[in-house]
This record gives structure tokens, C-alpha cells and sequence, in this order.
């Protein structure tokens, strides 16, 4: 199903925050930019499922998870120095 | 259990702070009644030192014990190895999560796996926290050690605001935390944590003295609530953690005036002829071979015969040993053995520290509530530790052998050296019974002599007792007093030898004197009647002499009379 998807990301958030915001909008951006076509973004609000915290986990917000390609990566904070989050993708080598 | 929970409810009627019960031996105690209800406790310690255990011990009682759900969250160890490492100690931590009374979530924080960007918080900690709470009703809860999320993660002003955060959420939420922390450089811990929680800090501390380790609590600090303040040292065994109060203040103990007999008739006869007070303690003290450990095993013996329990500490030989030669004087220790009455527990000294020994001992008198137990010897405890440390463990061990009404033998090997004569001294003090054996050597040979050097509250021999072992079993035989002094051994036989054949010498004598006195009234008797003869033979001379004069003047006045007749007849 999302196999042809190269990238897989998942966006941990907690309520609407201003961090959380801000990252959904930085992470959206960056993937325009770079993985367009290639990617598929999931949004989680742990307000709303707390459950799902343990089997990634998260204990900061936001947290960014890139599921695939393994190996698993996580990107905390709001992502806004986006050298930074394309480094930790492994979107642009280091 | 119930009882802590009924201290603590009256102290809840005396307005202290309310207190949640860990369920851990002797923690309890120290405390007077537990953590402090719904606030955060700080456990600190360097690694290896059982924060983790104390801390799950915690969750696990409370699950069990006090109806309390509790929630560990692991910032180290996956809940699977959690649950391997106390599987041993008799906690199911995968059937309690399946009763959903506990429940582990293990943080995993691996600094290579993420980056950090920009502004974040740890909300996603305190919901999994919540969440976990809520799912299972959590009345406790455990963080162990929050402080790897600083190796994890690189923003400190941060963190430590969040950790301000969260311990006042904890308190918030009204749950009983512990939380763990590595011990730091000075400091009580690496990250400074005890400045966030400030309700209830206790150290522990795993120390290596001479080779021999012991772990200790303290509690550091208690707000608003009595504590004790010492280090008490803890153990870590089947059963979990225990901690020893070991230093009563008080000096209140239940005293008896019930009396126990020794085992050796002779010797209950010095004591006022019923032997040694019940819950008292007894040293009996000597050089080596003197027969201490006869003495003692007399006294296991004679309580198992009773039909009361005892426990035999061994720190020198084993119990087999013990059984083997203790039948070579007669005493069977193998029957009680196996009806479970007598319990020997057999360890060398060097097995663990002083405190260890007395946890451990401390453990399992409370489990088989023996009437006596015996310790053997005592002085072999010199050699993990110093002399004042024997002591005070042993006068911690004494105070809670006397609360308990527990009588208590111990045995000390006296040597020439000071050391060991000081720790004879120290313990003599507190002793309530002294028995002291001592080799007496003299004439070629040593014998053993026993004489009481106290014993309180009781009227008992000043007298020197030859303490004789044979196969038929101990006894004590009164000592030869002579001129020459106390005699004791072939001496004592000799010197009774000596007085026998004095008096067979005596008896001769008198007999031989009996006899001459009996020959010279025989030789008197004998011219008695001689003289007797001769006086008779005189007598009869001078009768016959004047028989004859008489006949001689009869004759004479016949022939007289004869002639005047005639002369008339002639003139007629």
C-alpha cells in the first residue's frame, strides 16, 4: 500500500501547539522541496492517542519519525534549521 | 503489613504527613510508616547499589500487597530484562502486567537514532506517563533513571526545566514516585535532581571494606517526618530487599523471670540451681579446646528436648562437623536436626560484612522464631571487622534478641593477644551471663576449669568447677581444695588416692595400739594373779604358823592338865 512510497514520516504532536505547528509546516515545506512524489507524512496527536507514544518512542514533542528507509531516525524539535532535518533524513549526506 | 498501615493511620489522627507503605522490610520502620504520600522520592546511589530493585520492589508490593497499581517506567532496562533480573527474587512481572497492577514502559533514548532541531519539550514523557497512570489506576509510580535523558539529549537549561515540570505534574497527578539518580562528584546526584525533589531523599550506598561489602540506606532527608538517621545496612536476597533497624534507642526490653536450664545439671546448679534466665545472653568464653562448643551444643540440645526451637550459627566448622563430634560425648543433635527443631546455618565470616551477617541473622530468626540461638564463635567475626564494630552489631543483635525473648548464647575463643581480649571485654559488659572455661595446666597435664564471671540477677557459685568432658557427656566436678591449693585432673585423683591410703594407714594404726593395750592388761592381768598366789602362799605360811603355835599351846595345856591330874591321884 505504501510501498511505493520511499519515504515514510511520521509527525508526533500533542494539541495544536506552536511547535507543533511550526513543524508540521517546516517538515511539509522541506518535503515539497526535496521528496516530492516520493514521501507520505502521518500525523499523530498523542492527545488524542496517547497509546501510540510507546511503540515509537516518543518523549519529546514534536517528535519527526522516518519509518522508512530503515534504519528508523527521529528528528525532535521543531525542525526550523532545516540543514539539520535533511542531514538526519539522510535526504542530503552529511 | 497491617500493622505499619495501622501505625500510619494513627498518624494520620496526629496530622503528620500522610505516608504510603513500600512493603519492604525495615524500610517502613526507618521511615515510620513509608514514602511520602503523593509526593516524589529521590533514590539515590551509585551503580550496582539496588536503586532499581528498592524502586520495583516498591511497585511490585504495592501491587500485591497494598491493592495498589503502580507504573515503572525504565529509562534503562527493557521490561523483558527487568523481568528476568527478579524473576529470582520471586516477582512475576509478566503475570502482574497481565493483571494490569503494574505496568513497565521502557524509555528507549539512543542519542545516535535522533537529531535535534530546534525548540521541543517533553511532552510526549509526560503523556505516555499519563496515559500509563490512567490505564491501570496507578497509585505509584517509578522513574529509574530519569537522568539518562541528559546523555540522550543535548538541551540542559531545557531538560531541567521539563524535570521541574514533571515532578510538579507527579505531584499534581497525587501519585507516590520514586525516582532513581546516579550518584554524582560531591553531589548526591550526577544531574543535581535532589533540587527538584526536596520531600524525601535516600542514599544508598554499596561500600567495600576490606574485601567484604555491605550495602546501606540512609535517609538523607524526610520533610515534616521523623526518620531514622543512621546508615542501615540492607540485604538483597529470595525475598527482595530487607532493611535492618539496627540500633533500638530504647533500652524498654520485656524482661522474664523465667529461667531455662543449660542442658548440664551441674551447671544449673552453680546458677541458683535453675540455670540462665529466658531472653538473656550468655558468653561463654575460653581458649581454644576448652569445650565451648560442647557447652553450647549441651544448651541447643536442651532446648530442642523442650520441644522449643533453636538455631545454631556456625562460623568455624560445619554442621555435619558439629553433629559428628557432638556425638562423640553423647549429645544428638541429628534428631532434632530432622525434626526440624534445630536449624544450623553454617557460614564463614568472611561471607559477607559484619552488617550482612547480622541482616541475614536478623532474617532468620524472625522466620523460624527460635527461644535460643547460638552463635559460634564470636570471635571469628574479628576478621571482618574491627573490635568496635563486633561490638555494636552485636549489641544490636542482643537488643533485638532480648525483644524478642530470644536466649542467646554466644562462644569467644580467648587468645593472648590484645585485640581479642578487648572484644572479650566489650562484649562482657553487655552480657547478662558469663561462663568462663579455662585450661589449668599443671603437673604435666591440662585440665579444663570453669567458674561463673557474672550473672545477673541471680545468686550464683563463686567456685571454680573442673569442667570434665567423658563420652557419657559434660559435667562439672568440684575441685580438690587442699593445702597445696585448688587441684584439678590426676592431681585432684591423686591427692584423693593419697588421702584413702591415709586413712587405711590410720585404721592399721589404731588397730595395732588396741592390741598392746590389750597384750598389757593381758601381762598385767597375768602378775595380778601371780602376786595374788605369793600372797597366798604367805598367808598360808603364817596361818600355818600359827596353827602350829595354837596346837603347840593346845598340846601344852593338855599335858598340863594331865599332869596336875595325875599328881592327885597319886597322893590319894
Amino acid at each position: 500500500m505504501t510501498i511505493d512510497k520511499k519515504y515514510e514520516l511520521r509527525l508526533y504532536i500533542a494539541g495544536k501547539t506552536a511547535k507543533s505547528v511550526a513543524a508540521l509546516h517546516n517538515l511539509k515545506k522541506y518535503c515539497e522541496e526535496h521528496l516530492k512524489g516520493q514521501y507520505k507524512i502521518e500525523v499523530i496527536d498523542l492527545l488524542v492517542q496517547p497509546q501510540l507514544a510507546e511503540g515509537d518512542q516518543i518523549f519529546a514533542i514534536p517528535t519527526l519519525v522516518r519509518k522508512v528507509p530503515e534504519p528508523i531516525r527521529k528528528i525532535i524539535g521543531d525542525l526550523s534549521n532545516e540543514e539539520k532535518v535533511l542531514v538526519g533524513l539522510n535526504i542530503r549526506p552529511a | 503489613m497491617s500493622k505499619t498501615q495501622k501505625k500510619e493511620n494513627k498518624k494520620n489522627h496526629h496530622a503528620v504527613l500522610p505516608k504510603t507503605p513500600t512493603g519492604i522490610t525495615g524500610l517502613d520502620e526507618i521511615t515510620s510508616g513509608g514514602l511520602p504520600l503523593g509526593r516524589p522520592t529521590l533514590v539515590c546511589g551509585d551503580a550496582g547499589c539496588g536503586k532499581t530493585l528498592l524502586s520495583l520492589e516498591f511497585i511490585v508490593r504495592g501491587a500485591t500487597e497494598f491493592n495498589e497499581p503502580g507504573v515503572f517506567m525504565a529509562f534503562e532496562e527493557k521490561a523483558a530484562e527487568l523481568a528476568a533480573n527478579v524473576t529470582s527474587l520471586g516477582f512475576d512481572l509478566e503475570k502482574l502486567q497481565a493483571e494490569k497492577k503494574i505496568k513497565i514502559d521502557h524509555v528507549h533514548i539512543d542519542r545516535t537514532e535522533i537529531e535535534e532541531t530546534g525548540e521541543y519539550d517533553l511532552d510526549g514523557l509526560f503523556i505516555r506517563l499519563n496515559y500509563a497512570i490512567d490505564s491501570i489506576g496507578a497509585k505509584r509510580v517509578v522513574l529509574d533513571t530519569l537522568e539518562n535523558l541528559f546523555s540522550g539529549l543535548s538541551n540542559q537549561a531545557l531538560l531541567r526545566a521539563e524535570l521541574r515540570r514533571l515532578f510538579h505534574w507527579l505531584k499534581e497527578k497525587g501519585v507516590t514516585a520514586i525516582i532513581t539518580g546516579e550518584r554524582g562528584d560531591g553531589k548526591l546526584t550526577r544531574q543535581g535532581l535532589e533540587e527538584y525533589v526536596s520531600d524525601c531523599v535516600i542514599l544508598l550506598d554499596h561500600r567495600v571494606i576490606n574485601q567484604i561489602s555491605t550495602r546501606r540506606l540512609r535517609i538523607v532527608k524526610y520533610r515534616g517526618s521523623v526518620h531514622g538517621t543512621n546508615e542501615y545496612p540492607f540485604l538483597i536476597d529470595e525475598d527482595g530487599i530487607s532493611v535492618l533497624p539496627v540500633t533500638s534507642l530504647k533500652l524498654e526490653k520485656p524482661v522474664s523471670s523465667d529461667r531455662v536450664s543449660s542442658g548440664i545439671p551441674s551447671l544449673d546448679k552453680m546458677l541458683d540451681g535453675r540455670g540462665f534466665f529466658k531472653g538473656s545472653s550468655i558468653l561463654v568464653s575460653g581458649t581454644a579446646g576448652t569445650g565451648k562448643t560442647s557447652i553450647a551444643a549441651y544448651f541447643a540440645s536442651e532446648t530442642c528436648r523442650s520441644g522449643k526451637r533453636c538455631i545454631y550459627f556456625a562460623f568455624e566448622e560445619s554442621p555435619n562437623q558439629i553433629i559428628r563430634n557432638m556425638q562423640s560425648i553423647g549429645v544428638d543433635l541429628r534428631q532434632y536436626v530432622d525434626k526440624g527443631v534445630l536449624k544450623f546455618f553454617a557460614s564463614r565470616p568472611t561471607l559477607h560484612g559484619l552488617e550482612m551477617h547480622l541482616v541475614s541473622m536478623y532474617k532468620l530468626i524472625k522466620q523460624f522464631k527460635p527461644a535460643t540461638v547460638i552463635l559460634d564463635p564470636i570471635t571469628n567475626l574479628i576478621t571482618v571487622g574491627s573490635v568496635s564494630e563486633v561490638k555494636s552489631m552485636l549489641i544490636r543483635l542482643i537488643d533485638f534478641l532480648q525483644e524478642e525473648q530470644i536466649t542467646v548464647m554466644f562462644t569467644a575463643l580467648t587468645l593472648n593477644t590484645i585485640v581479642s581480649e578487648q572484644t572479650d571485654e566489650g562484649v562482657s559488659s553487655l552480657v547478662d551471663a558469663w561462663l568462663l572455661v579455662r585450661d589449668i595446666e599443671y603437673n604435666g597435664e591440662r585440665n579444663r576449669g570453669m567458674y561463673i564471671m557474672k550473672s545477673r540477677g541471680m545468686k550464683h557459685s563463686n567456685q571454680v568447677r573442673e569442667f570434665v568432658i567423658t563420652d557419657k557427656g559434660l559435667d562439672l566436678v568440684e575441685v580438690y581444695l587442699g593445702p597445696d591449693g585448688v587441684l584439678t585432673g590426676s592431681a585432684r585423683e591423686a591427692q584423693l588416692l593419697q588421702e584413702q591410703t591415709g586413712e587405711v594407714l590410720r585404721d592399721y594404726a589404731v588397730s595395732r595400739k588396741d592390741r598392746e593395750v590389750i597384750r598389757k592388761r593381758k601381762v598385767l592381768e597375768a602378775k595380778i594373779s601371780s602376786l595374788q598366789t605369793e600372797f597366798e602362799s604367805v598367808e598360808e605360811e603364817l596361818n600355818k604358823t600359827y596353827q602350829e603355835e595354837e596346837l603347840i599351846k593346845q598340846v601344852a595345856e593338855k599335858t598340863r592338865h594331865e599332869m596336875t591330874h595325875l599328881r592327885r591321884e597319886g597322893k590319894g
